[in-house]
């Protein structure tokens, strides 16, 4: 009998070790033929540990067990599928699964991520090898087809970026995967690396063979010590099956895979800075132009993508680009893969086309705060995303409707806060976070930002408030139109957006002094 | 606890040989290795890599996972992020200050030194901690020390 415990890390953090430590335990004290598999996460991650076993029915859940738990659940019928207090029923049967849209995170939480025929039987490979049929001109033409945009932040179409490596001619080319995720309330990389780390082996093959790249590089933050392990050792294990080395499934062609781990640096994920650390250097931003697609790693031609976009890939091969281009919500196309972060009742994974609400996210999905208090403000988009109230419930989550608004959509992690948060302390926090982790290239971002912190102050201490909220907004204009990269440029959203919403956690007084 | 053998560092070393974009992998190398980098593994590094000790120093600087001096016998970092500040981080920093360990000073007390992190990507399940690289949801002051002290034990 098949008992599923996820090795996930937001699983381990509370304890699903432990868990599968004692259900192992317990089932070779009684005789039981038992196996544990540790599966990916199915990204309901307040039900952590969520411990699964396989039924003539289906899998049957039961939710934050722990390991002290096991041994009353054993008895009481776990094994067999009993209905418990602790049950949620047939896993993939949950309204909060079937809801959603799994492409990108299809096979994330069904099985051991690490192995490799499992993945194939899932539909691994499927991709790669239609791909391999192909010229690397028409696997970008089905990249741009369907209208995959950059999933790090920007948005920019990943075909578009290809077509530019592929047109390139050089000795070397690369592709580079940005698996920084410095976002606060973002963990989707990070969850499919150690959930489907072959989808990302397969995506970024994909990519290399495509553009003619033999070498890729995946830049995992340091943050993250088993993301790294999984893709260390999924590499090795498709590098032993052929996926992987001098000549990727009997092709004849060639794509070679390495990590590489940051060092605690937020800026590292800006690409340009990304290609610095990849070369061993510090990780300042470059000015653009030259385009990394035409001069990046080592000064050649290089694909830098994030690893949401580079796995969305196997599935846009496997089943089509129209498939893909069917899903979303105008011109952005396709699932995001939403994380529910902060103060929320339900957080964990929510991929659905783009489209959905943000007030569905949040109560729909999300059931409100885990504390019970009302929703003061959700930050969307990590520490460079606006803060917004309520009154954004209805905004359809999509790159153009959130620019609209003031905000953006980033990575895709929303954190939400209740009202005991003061947000002159958040917009505080966001320069402190600029000048902590700013390159130092612009004055605006590396030094601008630390007077933002003592201004700000000044504002609350109700110190010449009128003079002070102008020479903040003055700075924060500076830092918007001076600064080479976002970190300084969209450090400003955070602030103003709080600013604007939450005057009075600012001690304004009205007509100021 | 700052000697190491040069030739056993050099051997550690022995694959970055002459690569000068090897610098940060090996700083992660020699602190993998030895738990910090001391200050003459810095030439070390730039003698393998073949590039200036200034170069070295500078990629050391810039990236605030590396030490200078050996951590404590547990290293607890902590979530102080957005998503880990709607959660109570704030409270949990506070608490474990109270208790002689600042995120700030880095002060070693008892083996146990506490230090602040930007994100560990477990921001569903806040505040967010690794205890010697154990990850550890929802925590507190009182559960992230009594995990650390069953690792300094
Ligand atoms: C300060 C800063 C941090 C960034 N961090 C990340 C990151 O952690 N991950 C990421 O994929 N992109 C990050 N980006 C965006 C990258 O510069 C780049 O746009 C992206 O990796 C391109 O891949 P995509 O087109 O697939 O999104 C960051 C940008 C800035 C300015
Ligand atoms: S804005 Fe800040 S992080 Fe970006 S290049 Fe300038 S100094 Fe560096
Ligand atoms: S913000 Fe704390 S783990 Fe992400």
């Amino acid at each position: 009998m098949k008992v599923f415990v996820p090795c996930d890390s937001a699983a381990l953090s509370v304890g699903a070790d432990s868990v599968a430590r004692a259900i192992e335990e317990i089932a070779t004290v009684k005789g039981l033929d038992v196996t544990v598999v540790r599966n990916g996460s199915r990204g309901m991650l307040w039900l952590e540990p969520l411990v699964e076993v396989e039924t003539s029915a289906g899998r049957v859940g039961y939710a934050n067990v722990s390991a002290n738990a096991v041994a009353t659940l054993i008895d009481s019928g776990m094994l067999e599928g009993a209905q418990l207090p602790a049950s949620i029923g047939i896993v993939d049967n949950h309204e909060w699964l079937t809801r959603q849209n799994r492409v990108t995170f299809a096979r994330v939480g069904i099985s051991d991520p690490q192995c490799i025929t499992e993945y194939e039987s899932l539909g691994g490979w499927a991709g790669l090898r239609k791909a391999l049929t192909m010229t690397g001109e028409d696997v970008v033409a089905d990249v741009t087809d369907s209208g995959l945009r950059g999933r790090g932040g920007a948005g920019f179409p990943a075909g578009i970026k290809w077509k530019t490596v592929v047109n390139a001619t050089a000795d070397q080319k690369y592709v580079c995967c940005n698996a920084d995720e410095g976002d606060s309330g973002t963990f989707a990389d990070r969850m499919l690396m150690e959930g489907d780390p072959f989808t990302l082996i397969e995506g970024m093959t994909i990519a290399g063979i495509a553009v003619g790249a033999t070498r890729g590089f995946i830049y995992i933050r340091s943050e993250y010590p088993h993301a790294i392990t999984a893709m260390n050792t999924a590499i090795a294990k498709a590098q032993e099956k052929g996926f992987l080395g001098d000549n990727v499934d009997g092709s004849g062609k060639e794509f070679h895979l390495d990590v590489r781990v940051g060092a605690g640096s937020y800026v590292c994920g800006e690409e340009t800075a990304m290609l610095e650390s990849l070369e061993g250097k510090r990780g300042t931003v470059r000015p653009k132009p030259p385009i990394p697609a035409l001069v990046g790693l080592f000064g050649k031609p290089t694909i830098i993508n994030n690893v949401m976009t580079l796995a969305a890939v196997p599935m846009i091969m496997a089943q089509g680009a129209a498939a893909y281009q069917a899903l979303g919500h105008e011109k952005s196309r396709g699932t995001q893969v939403f994380q529910l972060a902060g103060n929320i009742k339900q957080g964990g994974i929510v991929e659905i086309d783009f489209g959905i609400t943000l007030g569905d996210l949040i109560d729909g999905f999300g059931a409100g705060t885990h504390t019970g208090k009302p929703i003061k403000t959700v930050q969307i988009g990590g520490p460079l995303g606006a803060y917004v109230g309520t009154e954004a419930w209805p905004t359809p989550m999509a790159y153009e409707s959130l620019a609209a608004t003031g905000a953006m959509l980033g990575h895709g992690g929303i954190v939400v806060f209740d009202d005991s948060v003061n947000m002159a302390a958040q917009a505080r926090f966001a320069m402190e976070f600029c000048a902590e982790e700013s390159c130092g290239k612009c004055t605006p971002c590396r030094i601008g930002s630390t007077r933002g912190v003592e201004v700000i102050d000044r504002i609350v201490a109700g110190d010449e408030q009128s003079k002070n909220l102008e020479l903040l907004e003055d700075l924060c204009e500076v830092m918007t139109d001076g600064s080479l990269c976002a970190m300084g440029g969209l450090t400003p959203l955070p602030v103003r957006s709080a600013l604007k919403l939450f005057p009075a956690d600012f001690n304004i007084v009205s007509g100021g002094k | 606890m700052t000697q190491f053998v040069v030739e056993d560092l050099e051997r550690t070393l022995a694959p970055f040989r002459g690569d000068a974009s090897a610098i940060l992998r090996a700083l992660h190398e020699v602190q993998s290795e030895l738990g910090f980098v001391p200050d003459s593994a810095l030439d070390v590094i730039a003698k393998t890599c073949n590039v200036s000790r200034a170069e070295v120093y500078g990629v050391f600087t810039f990236y605030s996972d590396f030490r200078a001096t050996p951590p404590a016998a547990c290293v607890v970092k902590v979530c102080v992020a957005e998503a880990c500040q709607a959660n109570g981080s704030r409270e949990v920093v506070a608490d474990l200050k109270a208790q002689g360990y600042d995120v700030h000073t880095r002060k070693a007390v008892d083996g146990i030194q506490v230090e602040q992190a930007f994100c560990l990507g477990n921001c569903a399940l806040g505040p967010a901690a690794f205890v010697n690289g154990q990850p550890i949801g929802r925590a507190t002051a009182e559960s992230l020390l009594a995990a650390a002290r069953e690792v300094s034990k």
